[in-house]
């Protein structure tokens, strides 16, 4: 397993190759040679988690954690405490090594073909091997401040990746929004790790039994849940969101692997990875985390329902389905999968198939806008006919997130809905009723972008056409695994709260209520925009148009943002610091200087350079002098 | 009898001039020229001092007389000095005599 | 008081040196202030001659008015520019140099007329012989001045080289 440190090695070489000779090198020459390492990566993922999944298991059942590598960083307090960096193998990390090397490749040889000739090619290049470096060391984190450490560095890679097209000011506002807003929560993420470091005296992710974790008991949950808050800006949980949907602004190929599938989970990576320590010190804190998800995963799918702007609609999406994830792990109550700890392994399900549907949604959204050359929902319409592939890959997708039987999102979503009903039914309708507008919005897309009404007036301008290979095979790969994934691979085996191999199994009542649903919404859907004219959802909208408009709108989440920001925080508080600098810090100083200034200027005529007067100066001392002695 | 102070009050007349020329003109060779005023109206004084209060000494008398020695060598740098200001900058006004840094 | 030939001359030299010397630093020519001050300086070596002491005024004649004057009439034909001539000062600076020039003078005569000056010697020419200023200048005993003479030759030495040096023509310069 030594071998594994070359997976977090590699991109970073690559990163530093390509960031400090890529100017050198030409556009071919740097994406492959970046496609080339993130490949070799991906192998290496694989074939370690080939021989992490198929060495033989423990006495107990479960797989053996290893820890192949673990540096030494920085001791502290004469070596009390230590800061190290290694590398971690436990079944999550394992999977999660899948995930982001997966989607991260595909990504790769997607943009190949998406950012043709743009500009920087080799320093997007740079940057994704750069954020692909930092997922992988934060998810292979041997204790949490090495997972800080790269969580951060996500959070930079994420900030110059959305601040690609760094000539747009619209991308580089939402850059700084998401850096700062993410950078906010993190502040929470820090006290907490403090806190935990200081209390159970190391920053090791320790078992539950430990006397270390015995002897923090108190202060863990307060530690967990200020943890909960850098999670939730990572993952764009309420109130948290407002950068994501902005983040869009980015080029399509880092939504699908940031902001849809790698950066975002890491929250729920986080939870997951507390999982245990939340179960046994603070199960109410996981219960909030619970109910924070389930509101999220409701106002971001309402919100969809009345974006137009289709990178939007799947950003929102996104963040319900995070919450889905969230909700799952906060359901929780023991880490018996068969007594209450069904959500764990049913959100590290979602995780892994949601990261593949959702990363295939994105990558057909940017083959569609890159054809029309606009974000926008009634440019589009009737795109089936020009772009057959990217048309049956994105119809997967939406089958997928919606729950249809046999691609793997109802696998996952249907463990998730069984976990909340287990928790607490009115917890698994309203997940459901989620689940049913989940399907509704994305069936709302999907007929609104491949059928509908046809903006021919712009197809016929630019017409439409498949997008090259490099950009379509990613697409064919996703959605291949998205329709596998779910009946071939037993998830339970793998992963579980408590390690031991289990048999989850369909929930018959609940399945069948959530494919009924689902289905239903999905008829609603093409009721209302499959055609060319929309009546019923024209008159819904004008029936329902205060609700409509808050929607699209994001009720308001942004402008209360910016009052509370602009008018509260920078009126009343920055407002008379800057006026207290300016006038009586600032004045102080430039007292000094004009006094100095000032001064000077009335003493310079003793610098003249002129001969004649010091002479005078010099006769008149004299003159003084003498006086001075014959008086 | 001429009263020594006839005599002071003479090379007084002279320093003063000497001063006055020395502050108001700009040339440079004017300003020596009012030097050279106020050297001679200390001669004076030096000869007038020997020759009236000690007229059994003579130090007064060489004092005059290395002064003008002194005073020879002095004009000849100052005007070699000048002469040379006069080439580069093509002025010896003493207010255009700025450029001593290189 | 009576008037005799010594004082007659001693007059018209008086009066002579405060025209001169007048005319010296306000004339506004160059060549004129030149010429008013080689009066001046004859006049002085008057002085040197009424007082009795011909060497000295000898001296004064030969070096000042024949060796310094012609160093300066050449530097003034060496430099004259057009500018010359034109030579304004402000009121106030005159103002000033004025009031210093006149306060320095009220001292001055406020300190002759304070002072008691213990005359004591007359008015009778008596020559210094050039055999006594001879002897003094080149011995060493008590009233001698051979060490300052010395002096002076090796700073006239130097001033001929530096004046050399200086005036120079720099070649390699441009």
């Amino acid at each position: 397993m030594e071998i594994t440190i070359f997976i977090i090695l590699l991109p970073l070489l690559s990163f530093v190759f390509l960031g400090l000779a890529g100017k050198w090198l030409s556009h071919r020459a740097a994406g492959l040679f970046g496609t080339a390492v993130l490949g070799v990566v991906t192998i290496l993922s694989y074939y370690t988690a080939y021989t992490y999944f198929t060495a033989p298991r423990l006495a107990d059942g479960t797989f053996a954690t290893l820890v192949p590598y673990n540096f030494q960083w920085l001791p502290l307090f004469l070596g009390a405490m230590k800061f190290n960096l290694g590398v971690l193998l436990d079944p999550i990390s394992v999977m999660m090594l899948i995930v982001i090397s997966t989607v991260s490749l595909m990504v790769h040889i997607y943009s190949f073909g998406y950012m043709h000739g743009e500009r920087g090619f080799q320093r997007y290049y740079a940057f994704l091997s750069l954020f692909t470096m930092s997922m992988l060391g934060l998810v292979v984190a041997t204790n949490i401040f090495q997972m800080y450490l790269f969580w951060e560095l996500v959070g930079v890679s994420s900030y110059l990746l959305i601040g690609f097209y760094f000539t747009k000011a619209p991308a580089v506002a939402a850059s700084k929004k998401a850096f700062i807003v993410t950078r906010f929560a993190d502040l929470g993420f820090l006290i907490g790790i403090l806190i935990y470091g200081f209390y159970v005296g190391t920053f090791d992710f320790v078992g539950p039994n430990t006397s270390a974790a015995v002897g923090g008991a108190k202060m863990i949950p307060l530690a967990l849940g200020l943890m909960f808050i850098g999670g939730a800006g990572k993952s764009a949980m309420f109130p948290l969101h407002i950068w994501l949907p902005d983040a869009m602004e980015g080029p399509t190929p880092v939504s699908a692997l940031i902001h849809a599938a790698t950066m975002v989970v890491a929250g729920v990576y986080l939870v997951a990875r507390m999982f245990p320590l939340f179960i046994a010190f603070a199960p109410n804190v996981l219960h909030i985390v619970a109910y924070v998800a389930a509101f999220t995963a409701f106002y971001a799918a309402a919100v969809a329902i009345a974006q137009t702007d289709i990178k939007r609609v799947l950003a929102f999406s996104t963040i319900s389905q995070i919450g889905f994830m969230l909700v799952a792990l906060g359901v929780c109550t023991s880490v018996e999968p068969e007594a209450g700890g069904l959500g764990y392994m049913a959100a590290m399900f979602h995780l892994f198939t949601h990261a593949m549907f959702k990363a295939c949604l994105f990558l057909c959204a940017g083959c569609i806008i890159e054809q029309v050359h606009s974000n926008e929902m009634e440019m589009m319409g009737g795109m089936r006919k020009y772009m057959p592939i990217t048309h049956i890959a994105f119809l997967f997708s939406c089958l997928a997130i919606s729950g249809i039987p046999p691609f793997s999102g109802f696998f996952s979503k249907d463990e998730i809905l069984s976990a909340c009903f287990a928790f607490n039914p009115i917890m698994g309708w309203i997940m459901t009723a989620i689940a049913a507008m989940t399907a509704f919005y994305m069936f709302r897309l999907y007929y609104g972008i491949f059928w509908g009404k046809e903006n021919i007036e712009h197809h016929t301008a630019h017409k439409p056409h498949e997008a090259p290979a490099t950009m379509t095979i990613p697409l064919i790969i996703l959605s291949v695994i998205t329709f596998f994934f779910g009946w071939t691979v037993s998830f339970g085996h793998f992963i579980s709260p408590n390690g031991k191999s289990f048999d989850s199994h369909l929930e018959t009542s609940v399945a069948i209520t959530s494919v009924v649903i689902a289905v239903l919404s999905i008829l609603i859907a093409r009721t209302m925009y499959r055609n060319e004219k929309q009546v019923l959802a024209d008159s819904l909208q004008k029936r329902f148009k205060g609700l409509w408009t808050a929607a699209h709108h994001r009720f308001y989440i942004d402008e209360v943002y910016q009052f509370v920001t602009h008018r509260i925080i920078f009126g009343c508080v920055s407002r008379p610091i800057a006026w207290f600098d300016r006038h009586v810090v600032d004045g102080f100083f430039n007292f000094l200087a004009w006094s100095t200034n000032a001064l000077s200027y009335q003493i310079r005529g003793f610098q003249s350079g002129e001969i004649q007067q010091y002479t005078y100066v010099f006769l008149i001392g004299t003159l003084l002098l003498i006086l001075l002695l014959i008086l | 009898m001429i009263s020594i102070i006839c005599y002071l009050i003479v090379s007084t007349i002279m320093l003063c001039a000497g001063i006055y020329g020395f502050f108001t003109r700009h040339n440079l060779l004017a300003m020596l020229i009012s030097v050279e005023l106020m050297l001679n109206a200390t001669d004076i004084n030096f000869a007038v001092f020997n020759r009236l209060l000690y007229p059994n000494g003579q130090e007064g008398y060489f004092f005059a007389l290395f002064s003008i020695a002194i005073s020879a060598a002095e004009t000849a740098i100052a005007i070699a000095i000048m002469i040379n200001i006069y080439r580069n900058i093509r002025s010896i006004q003493v207010d255009k005599i700025n450029k001593m840094k290189w | 008081m009576e008037i005799t030939i010594q004082t007659v001359v001693f007059l018209f030299l008086a009066l002579f040196i405060t025209l001169t010397s007048v005319l010296t630093v306000t004339t506004q020519r160059i060549v004129r202030s030149a010429t008013y001050l080689l009066f001046t300086l004859f006049a002085t070596a008057g002085i040197y001659f009424l007082l009795g002491y011909t060497f000295l005024g000898s001296v004064q004649m030969i070096v000042y008015a024949g060796g310094i004057m012609v160093l300066y009439v050449f530097s003034i034909l060496l430099t004259s520019g057009r500018s010359d001539n034109v030579e304004r000062i402000k009121n106030s600076r005159m103002f000033a140099v004025l009031a210093a020039v006149l306060g320095g003078a009220a001292i001055l005569l406020f300190i002759y007329s304070k002072y008691q000056f213990l005359q004591v010697g007359d008015n009778k020419v008596t020559e210094v012989t050039i055999q006594s200023l001879g002897t003094n200048l080149m011995s060493s005993n008590k009233y001698g001045y051979l060490l300052p003479f010395e002096a002076i030759s090796v700073f006239l030495l130097a001033c001929i080289v530096g004046g050399i040096v200086i005036a120079q023509k720099e070649e390699d310069k441009k």
